[in-house]
């Protein structure tokens, strides 16, 4: 049993670092089109650690919206611009140098907080396990109004994506 | 059931949170923005998952967040990639320091 306890952290722990590659993957790359397999790549890992922290409908929900829905639409965008992004095109602005510097501030100072703070892991919140029909009971009941404004977004983005992608009839006449 | 300390969890999601700022901060091309801005939303869920699984007391809240950055980063995509479709019928690029028009 202990080495199967082992088993699993080092699981876990591949799995982030394999995470973290794929975003590496992402921001470095040169083709946009491999920085999206990259992101689906990541994001799928993402899921598997929502898994492993007892997260399984959100982990279907990320797979199906963010793998299924939004690397597909990056992919379109991709390929619907794709004769500028050759492979001569530089990708990167003259701000690496500058960016990694701050960066590293940023991440060395926000580690020295994270490890210094007692974070309060109680043993009641470790033994409890959301299901599924507890996540509908709490959308339905505390945060109906929060799913209401979300519903009201929703539909606004859906129409104002399509009046700004669709063809103007000026341009098309031109 | 084993759980790996709180802490390397928060780590390993500011590590992927610097990461898609320094995409965001370094890409030409709007649509790697974009990506990166997909990847520090996810970091922002990992983040409200774990808090949600190791210290809250109503385990579902930090789920549902999750969801609603979930639906809101669909949002950010869909108009994202519109606008960034509009531009490059008007201006025939999808470069970032190309687009000059309201800068100083």
């Amino acid at each position: 049993m202990e080495i199967l306890n082992i088993a699993v952290k080092l699981g876990i722990y591949a799995v982030m670092g394999g995470i973290l590659i794929f975003a590496l993957g992402v921001v470095t790359l040169r083709s946009l089109f491999h920085c999206a397999l990259c992101l689906a790549a990541a994001l799928i890992g993402i899921a598997g650690l929502y898994v492993a922290l007892q997260a399984e409908y959100l982990a279907g929900v990320q797979v199906l919206l963010y793998v299924g829905a939004v690397v597909t639409l990056v992919i379109f965008a991709v390929m619907l611009t794709e004769h500028l992004s050759g492979k001569t095109v530089r990708q990167n602005n003259s701000q690496s140098p500058l960016a990694t510097l701050g960066l590293l501030g940023f991440v060395a100072l926000l580690a020295a907080v994270i490890v210094k703070t007692p974070w309060p892991v109680t043993a009641e919140a470790l033994k409890a396990r959301v299901s599924v029909m507890g996540l509908g009971e709490a959308l339905m009941g505390t945060y109906v109004f929060p799913f209401e404004v979300i519903s009201i977004i929703l539909i606004a983005a859906l129409i104002g994506t399509v009046i700004i992608a669709k063809k103007d009839k000026a341009e098309g006449q031109s | 059931m084993t759980l790996i300390p709180l802490s390397h969890i928060l780590i390993f999601s500011l590590l992927l949170f610097a990461i898609g700022v320094y995409g965001a901060l370094v890409r030409r091309n709007i649509i790697g923005i974009l990506i990166s801005i997909e990847l520090m939303l996810n970091a922002a869920n990992v983040n409200l998952i774990a808090f949600s699984k190791y210290t809250s007391l109503a385990p579902e809240t930090g789920q549902i967040f999750a969801f609603f950055v979930i639906a809101l980063a669909a949002c950010a995509a869909a108009v994202g990639l519109a606008i960034v479709l509009a531009l490059y019928r008007i201006r025939k690029t999808v470069y970032t320091d190309e687009v000059h028009l309201l800068k100083w």
